[in-house]
């Protein structure tokens, strides 16, 4: 992992420059005659942690599978530091240095945890099938391979679950797969994160320990975007807030303006809300 | 404005489906062909006519085949590679009844069980065909429906019912084990002689130099009515619903209450039954028998389940047509040795630009 | 860490457990054959021309369960589309290398510019079927790639290609009749001039010929078993050629999308291109086993390419386990010694040592005689040509049944081994970095 570079990008948010990592214009997709994503547009400051919130069926899914290719868009743009990847497949949003989480964990069960960490790491050497056979080409693949372990295990240590890393992903507790698939996406080197739903089903101290990596690796120049249900959470630990509904942005801003916004709350008690 | 509307819309499908588009084209083309070829002579009407009925026939055969074949795909969510040869076993089950009430006394039982093979009998001394020997026709059409329904019940019960919660891929496999001792089954019973089944005089219709046989006749009509009633039987009455509803969705019907195995059982006795009936008229149709009936056609009618939409009956019946007018058309450009090439390229096209089918998304009606 | 350390670990895991369970399924098989020989009554000669063919089917089963393992247990890949790839290879391979002036006509080429060409050409046929095909569900795949072997076989088959002249260059497939291949290519170790009516043995050859003589084995015994050996190094080099993909990134990935395309490819791997490569060198493989195959008996026809060589290839790997090459090879030889070549066996000692009257020439008949509690009449219709060969399809059957009921993983099951160059245990905490 580059830590060098990592350090560098935080120095700069530090110095309060306000670069923008991650830009969603006027996306839109509809599903038959269903609309999920009316019209959504918001940016991300790079070096944030950034909170998208909203009632059930805003569409806060729907915009992440868009964002990162799972989905394509019907209309609208998507602008990742400063590149076009509107309609790019998933693998190559990937490639870009943006990565998400599933909402539901969706750790390789068969796999064992330290597999699931070694699979992610872009352009291994060894994942060139003529590399991965010919003795004198392997050599590299296995000096890799002894880097890539080596910061697998900084991984675990980091997430605190170095004691299951021979299990099979399979046999982990919820709560260690949510913790496993936030490290995988990490061991892919990215420069941002979507986290959907990353506390669904854990208990409170994982919880708390896992919103504390989020701020260690807030510090070391990550930038974060999730989705995440409990108000406490998002108004504790955000540097902005998005507000989805009905498939648009309700509002974005600080914790503070967004908690004391009188649409937001209608929209969460189900209030008609004008847009 | 319209215009401008259609203008966008074809813009869309060239984006979106360009693989689509490509073969519409090929497909106008073609029928620009052979208008061409019936302008220059190349071909002429009667040929093309008889191309058609040929295929029709051959249309309706997968069509009615296929309708099984569907049922337990939508159903019970597998391919069933051992349906070729439920099409054989009724075929066979059917005509050793048939051979029996128009042969007994005449030949020696074993003969008749056998339905020649090995001994012979006359085919032409026996006479069978739709005017000398309804009965016995309808007899073994009733028996092969009967035996292939209750031999379909036995296999879900041995092998299929014990793995319900299985993936697709899995009964698929299995479904392979059966096919192969069906076949070798029949062929350690019967040997494999190639059995003549029909003599006499057929009667058939020549009009306008093209001919319409008296079997085939038979078939197209009796398969038609054979597909009528099963719409019927699934669009109005109350099992026919719960068969679909738990094509639909096989949770959600389980907790509405439907009772699931017993909607297996009936899917397996139904579609059994027209797979019977399938392998009987198509053998009739023939006029020959063999061991490997069933599995020479299964791709074929595979190709027309497919095209038609898995899960649809008129889905199978108008896949199967338009499977079985296309193959002969197809006689138009290319020699006869590639006829079940063309097949199953047609097959390969659908599943790679539809693989829903034409009949998408209507689940068993 | 040294690369020593790691090979020592991968020699103690051979010699623990795979190659030992290789080793002691290799002499059971062959302890059964050699006890059929001495039942039947053979000479020296027959008993060894038994286990030869035995170990030459096993061995290119277990060859064909290794390369489709690669696609269906490594990646998910459910080719059912087998021979038709077999097919591509030892045609390609025929019409290249028969001589110009043979009939019908090939290009002249040498065998092993001709072997590279055929793999190469299956290998891509291999990769662009997978360009549009691999979109599909499994049981779509499954149907597409069996229809695209049958299409294969009919277009080989169909006397329009037979003896063919295309854009002025003339060859043929030979139609259903066949196409004769070149022959036997170990022979150039025995013979001065292998491709002459009667050759003289050259030096190693005399040695040999003299050597086995006095024991009654003839010259072509000594060429089949040098045959033989030689495939069993391809086994042993494909196998270890699987092991290696298997732990190696590659496979990693293969893995992942088996279990989950999805989180594969959020995790930024092209899925696409991982399952075409797989597909077109699985294929490339199947192109060159089914050479190795048909070499020893220079004919290929397209009767040996229909789809129920395909099933049986599946019944090998399900026999050993899918994603397993220790599997595979066990699978293979089971599949070839007990399933494939069994039942003749059995039928000619049951054929030798019960009296065995005329067969009656139907069931019918057979069954009559049971009223009698005579059950020599079935025993002596079922030892017939026909009925041993539909009786032996109906065993196949009921193996893979009984095999998706209860070991849908096969005997051996789906195993675990990791998937990685590097042991990862070895390096639990950071200590090694001093090293």
């Amino acid at each position: 992992m580059s830590k060098n570079a990592h350090s560098a990008r935080s120095d700069q948010t530090q110095k309060g420059q306000q670069e923008q990592i991650l830009k969603v214009e006027n996306l839109r997709k509809t599903f038959g005659g269903i609309t999920a994503v009316a019209d959504v547009s918001f940016h991300v400051e790079k070096g944030s942690i950034t909170g998208l919130i909203g009632p059930n069926g805003a569409g806060k899914s729907t915009t992440f599978d868009l964002i990162t290719g799972v989905q394509r868009p019907d209309g609208g743009e998507v602008e990742f530091n400063d590149t076009e990847i509107t309609g790019y497949r998933s693998d190559q949003v990937a490639n870009q240095g943006l990565v998400r989480t599933f909402q539901i964990a969706r750790e390789l069960s068969e796999m064992t945890v330290l597999e699931n960490l070694l699979l992610a790491p872009q352009n291994q050497a060894g994942e060139a099938v003529w590399r991965a056979v010919l003795p004198r080409a392997r050599t590299k693949v296995v000096e890799q391979e002894k880097e890539l372990r080596e910061q697998a295990w900084e991984m675990l240590e980091l997430f605190e679950i170095e004691h299951v890393a021979h299990e099979s992903a399979g046999n982990l507790s919820g709560g260690q797969r949510k913790l496993l698939e936030m490290a995988r996406v990490l061991m892919t080197d990215p420069e941002m994160v979507l986290l959907d739903e990353p506390l669904a089903g854990v208990n409170p101290t994982l919880e708390e320990k896992l919103i504390d990596r989020l701020h260690t690796l807030k510090e070391r120049g990550y930038t974060f975007l999730f989705v995440e249900h409990d108000m406490d959470v998002i108004m504790n630990n955000c540097d902005t807030v998005i507000v989805m509904h009905q498939g648009s942005v309700l509002t974005e801003g600080q914790p503070e303006a967004v908690k004391n916004n009188d649409r937001v709350l209608d929209a969460y008690l189900g209030e008609e809300v004008k847009i | 404005m319209a215009a401008r509307d259609y203008y966008s819309r074809g813009q869309n499908l060239l984006y979106n489906r360009p693989v689509l588009v490509i073969f519409a084209v090929i497909g106008v083309f073609l029928v620009f062909d052979i208008l061409r070829q019936l302008g220059t002579g190349t071909i002429v009407v009667t040929d093309l006519m008889s191309y058609l009925w040929n295929g029709l026939v051959l249309g309706m055969s997968l069509g009615l085949a296929g309708v099984g074949l569907s049922m337990t795909y939508s159903i019970l969510n597998f391919a069933n590679f051992a349906h070729g040869d439920l099409i054989t076993s009724g075929a066979f089950a059917g005509w050793a009844t048939a051979f029996l009430i128009a042969g007994l006394g005449e030949f020696s039982v074993e003969a008749l069980v056998l339905i020649g093979g090995p001994i012979a009998v006359g085919s032409n001394e026996l006479g069978i065909n739709v005017v000398n020997t309804p009965l016995a026709l309808l007899a073994g059409l009733l028996v092969a429906a009967a035996l292939t329904a209750v031999l379909s019940l036995l296999l879900d019960r041995i092998v299929f019912k014990p793995m319900r919660s299985a993936d697709g891929v899995t009964l698929m496999i299995a479904s392979v084990g059966v096919a192969l001792f069906l076949r070798n089954f029949l062929t350690f019973s019967f040997l494999t002689d190639s059995r003549g089944l029909t003599g006499g005089n057929v009667p058939q219709f020549t009009i306008a130099d093209v001919t319409f046989g008296g079997h085939q006749i038979t078939l197209v009509v009796v398969a038609a009515l054979l597909m009528l009633g099963t719409h019927i039987l699934l669009q109005y009455t109350k099992i026919g619903m719960a068969m679909r509803a738990m094509a639909a969705n096989k949770d959600l019907a389980k907790v509405t209450g439907i009772p699931t195995e017993r909607v297996v059982k009936l899917t397996w006795i139904i579609g059994g039954g027209l797979t019977g009936c399938a392998g009987f008229l198509i053998a009739l149709q023939q006029g020959t028998l063999t061991v490997t009936m069933g599995w020479d056609l299964l791709l074929l009618v595979f190709a027309a389940v497919i095209l038609g939409g898995v899960g649809s009956i008129y889905g199978a019946m108008v896949g199967g047509v338009i499977l079985g007018i296309a193959s002969r058309l197809a006689l138009v450009w290319i020699p006869a040795s590639f006829l079940l090439v063309a097949a199953f390229v047609i097959m390969i096209v659908m599943l790679l630009v539809r693989p829903s089918g034409l009949f998408s998304g209507r689940t068993t009606a | 860490m040294s690369t020593g350390s790691i090979q020592a670990r991968a020699e103690g895991w051979l010699g623990n457990n795979d190659v030992r369970l290789l080793v002691a399924l290799a002499l059971a098989i062959g302890g059964l054959y050699a006890l059929f020989s001495v039942v039947l009554g053979f000479q020296l000669n027959g008993t060894v021309n038994t286990l030869r063919r035995v170990a030459f089917l096993s061995a290119i089963y277990a060859m064909l369960a290794l390369a489709l393992n690669l696609q269906w247990g490594y990646a998910g890949l459910f080719n059912l589309g087998a021979a038709g790839f077999m097919a591509i290879g030892v045609y390609t391979m025929g019409i290249l290398a028969a001589p110009v002036t043979a009939s019908p006509p090939g290009f002249g080429l040498p065998l092993p510019v001709a072997i590279v060409a055929a793999i190469l050409v299956t290998g891509v046929v291999g990769g662009l079927a997978a360009l549009p095909a691999i979109r599909l569900r499994a049981d779509y795949l499954a149907i597409v790639t069996v229809a695209f072997s049958e299409i294969v076989r009919l277009t080989l088959r169909a006397p329009e290609f037979a003896n063919t002249r295309i854009a002025g260059v003339a060859f043929g497939t030979g139609g259903a009749t066949g196409l004769s291949l070149p022959s036997n290519p170990i022979r150039i170790l025995f013979y001065t001039d292998p491709a002459a009516t009667a050759p003289a043995p050259n030096a190693l050859g005399a040695a040999m010929f003299s050597a086995v003589e006095p024991l009654g084995i003839e010259q072509t015994l000594v060429i089949g078993w040098a045959y033989v050996v030689v495939l069993c190094l391809c086994l042993g080099l494909l196998y270890w050629l699987m092991i290696r993909i298997g732990k190696s990134p590659f496979g990693r990935v293969l893995k992942s999308i088996r279990e989950d395309q999805q989180v594969t490819q959020a995790l930024g791997k092209d899925t696409r291109l991982f399952k075409i490569k797989t597909f077109a060198l699985g294929c490339a493989l199947m192109g060159l086993i089914a050479i190795l195959w048909r070499l020893s008996g220079g004919y290929a026809s397209p009767r040996m390419f229909k789809p129920i060589q395909t099933f049986y290839i599946f019944i090998a790997l399900f026999i050993g386990g899918t994603g397993s090459p220790t599997g595979s090879i066990v699978g293979g030889a089971l599949f070839a010694s007990l399933l494939f070549e069994g039942p003749s066996f059995v039928r000619r000692v049951v054929a030798e040592y019960l009296q065995l009257s005329n067969a009656p020439d139907t069931l019918v008949g057979a069954l009559a005689e049971l009223g009698t509690l005579d059950v020599t009449p079935l025993l002596a219709y079922s030892v017939q040509d026909v009925s041993i060969s539909a009786l032996r399809l109906m065993l196949l059957g009921t193996v893979l049944v009984y095999l998706m009921q209860r070991h849908p993983d096969g005997l051996l099951g789906h195993r675990k081994a990791i998937a990685s160059s590097v042991d990862l245990a070895q390096q639990a905490t950071r200590e090694d970095d001093n090293e």
